[in-house]
């Protein structure tokens, strides 16, 4: 009886310590230098810097704003823009040769007119530096629903050349992440009209190649490519811890709902396996979640005391997290711009310099650090 | 007391209550989905609220005494400092899409779990009346 009540105070005690931070952070010992680029925001969601080093960015209610010289100047609202939850206007990309193509891409939640519901959709459009015109719809994620949750969504593209984005699992994680012919929690790759690669891996159901390029994901909201493997890098969105950190594999199931390091909100289990053959392992995961948004590498060039770092916003924490690495495994983690907001997006430019977006306050830029 | 007499008076009570607030219970259920989709990760399962930046929505004295300024948070988002039990929040909640139906199920839904109460139910009416 003794040993029985021994046991399950164990195993109480067991539980609670799962629950706690297996590799707390450390707050960032100085202060970083920045300098704002924006000052008031909402929600400041996707964040794109020119050639000329002027900054095209996203108001996830709905609104492109350039901003040049310290001014900021509205250019452009979406049409059949789907305002609900989670929703909205989300990330946006230059195309690799933006320089002469003045070709862009963006993401968001889209109702199309008449219909009931929305889901996620991948635009083309141009920006000739006054207006962003001649919009085009390259994906509509199906079936449209009223849920408000979980829509992604990021874009990159490789050195290939190839456009990949994502969608979450839109709130219906038994029917969607783990069907290669349904969208939702999937990293999708296209090429740079819209089209699909011949050798993407799965064949939808018309026997063609289709748009989805790794399953098994709850809800992407972070994504960058390696700068030296190129390969591509995402963050996800656990539920109550499990949110995680993945290299993006070609055709890979990362497991979501059937293994998953997180619980239900409400405290549940959702399943006891945490792993399983033939699907992928993060290659780190919080407990607790610190809900990620925004992803990039660090350039040693510009931040050499961050040589080889990864930096990803904490939208629940309300800090930009610092991760160390080494050999792919996170060895150190800290809390940088702690209690400015929830961080939203954090981007490096093609000059090096980092970019952090922050809700209900701002976008600043990180000062290089001296050599 | 008689045992009959408390029967029969919890019996009128009940009834009495159920009949001020027909519909009450779906509409609660359907405001749990609601929830769960919309709030839980601010404001938690059992809304108890998270950290500084996210105030309980259970025991909540703000929502009991300021219902109009309530309904209008759920409909069109909140900015500004408010106190909740003591504690001061400032921290903009956007608005969220939802009709006025959901808002209507999403308050029964808070009104009715984790211990709270209320008298009167909130109505579509109710909503509806509350404008920008």
């Amino acid at each position: 009886m003794v040993a029985k009540f021994y046991a399950l105070v164990m195993m109480s005690l067991l539980t609670l310590c799962k629950q706690k931070d297996l590799n707390p952070p450390s707050s960032e010992p100085a202060a970083v230098d920045f300098e704002w680029v924006v000052q008031e925001t909402n929600i400041p969601w996707g964040m794109a810097v020119l050639p000329d080093g002027s900054l095209l960015y996203t108001e996830k209610e709905g609104i492109f704003y350039h901003v040049s010289d310290g001014k900021k100047r509205e250019v452009g609202r979406p049409e059949e823009i789907y305002l609900r939850g989670q929703g909205g206007l989300l990330d946006i990309c230059l195309h690799p040769d933006f320089k002469n193509n003045k070709k862009l891409y963006f993401t968001m939640s889209r109702q199309p007119n008449g219909e009931k519901g929305g889901n996620t959709a991948l635009f083309s459009a141009e920006f000739d530096g006054n207006t962003i015109q001649n919009t085009k719809l390259l994906y509509q994620a199906t079936p449209l629903t009223t849920a408000g949750h979980h829509f992604g969504s990021r874009i990159v593209f490789d050195k290939k050349g190839y456009l990949y984005f994502t969608i979450g699992d839109r709130g219906d994680r038994d029917l969607n992440p783990q069907d290669v012919n349904r969208d939702g929690g999937k990293v999708y790759r296209l090429n740079d009209d819209g089209s699909v690669p011949a050798d993407n891996p799965f064949k939808g159901n018309d026997g063609k190649p289709n748009a989805v390029f790794s399953y098994g994901h709850r809800n992407l909201q972070g994504m960058s490519v390696h700068p030296s493997t190129d390969e591509v890098w995402t963050n996800e969105h656990g539920p109550k811890g499990g949110d995680e950190i993945n290299i993006i594999k070609k055709g890979a199931n990362y497991g979501w709902p059937v293994i998953t390091y997180g619980k239900e909100y409400s405290g549940l289990t959702i399943t006891d396996e945490t792993s399983r053959p033939g699907m992928e392992q993060p290659l780190y995961y919080w407990i607790p979640s610190i809900a990620p948004s925004g992803m990039c590498f660090v350039d040693a060039d510009v931040y050499p005391d961050w040589k080889g770092n990864v930096l990803v916003g904490s939208l629940v924490f309300e800090y930009l997290e610092r991760l160390e690495l080494k050999d792919n495994k996170v060895v150190a983690r800290h809390k940088l711009f702690e209690d400015m907001g929830r961080v939203r997006n954090v981007i490096t430019a093609p000059d090096g310099m980092i970019y952090v977006a922050i809700e209900n306050k701002g976008i600043l830029k990180i000062k290089p650090q001296k050599k | 007391m008689n045992p009959f007499i408390i029967f029969l008076s919890t019996t009128f009570f009940l009834t009495a209550w159920f009949q001020t607030n027909p519909g009450l219970e779906e509409s609660k259920e359907r405001g749990k989905l609601v929830y769960e989709d919309f709030c839980v990760t601010c404001h938690r399962s059992n809304g108890a609220g998270f950290g500084k930046n996210y105030p309980p929505l259970a025991n909540s004295d703000f929502l009991l005494n300021k219902r109009k300024e309530s309904i209008y948070a759920v409909k069109y988002g909140m900015q500004g400092e408010i106190t909740v039990n003591g504690t001061v929040y400032n921290k903009k909640m956007e608005a969220l899409g939802l009709s006025d139906e959901e808002v209507a199920d999403v308050m029964n839904y808070i009104y009715f779990s984790w211990g709270n109460s209320t008298t009167k139910m909130v109505t579509v009416e109710e909503v509806k009346s509350i404008k920008k």
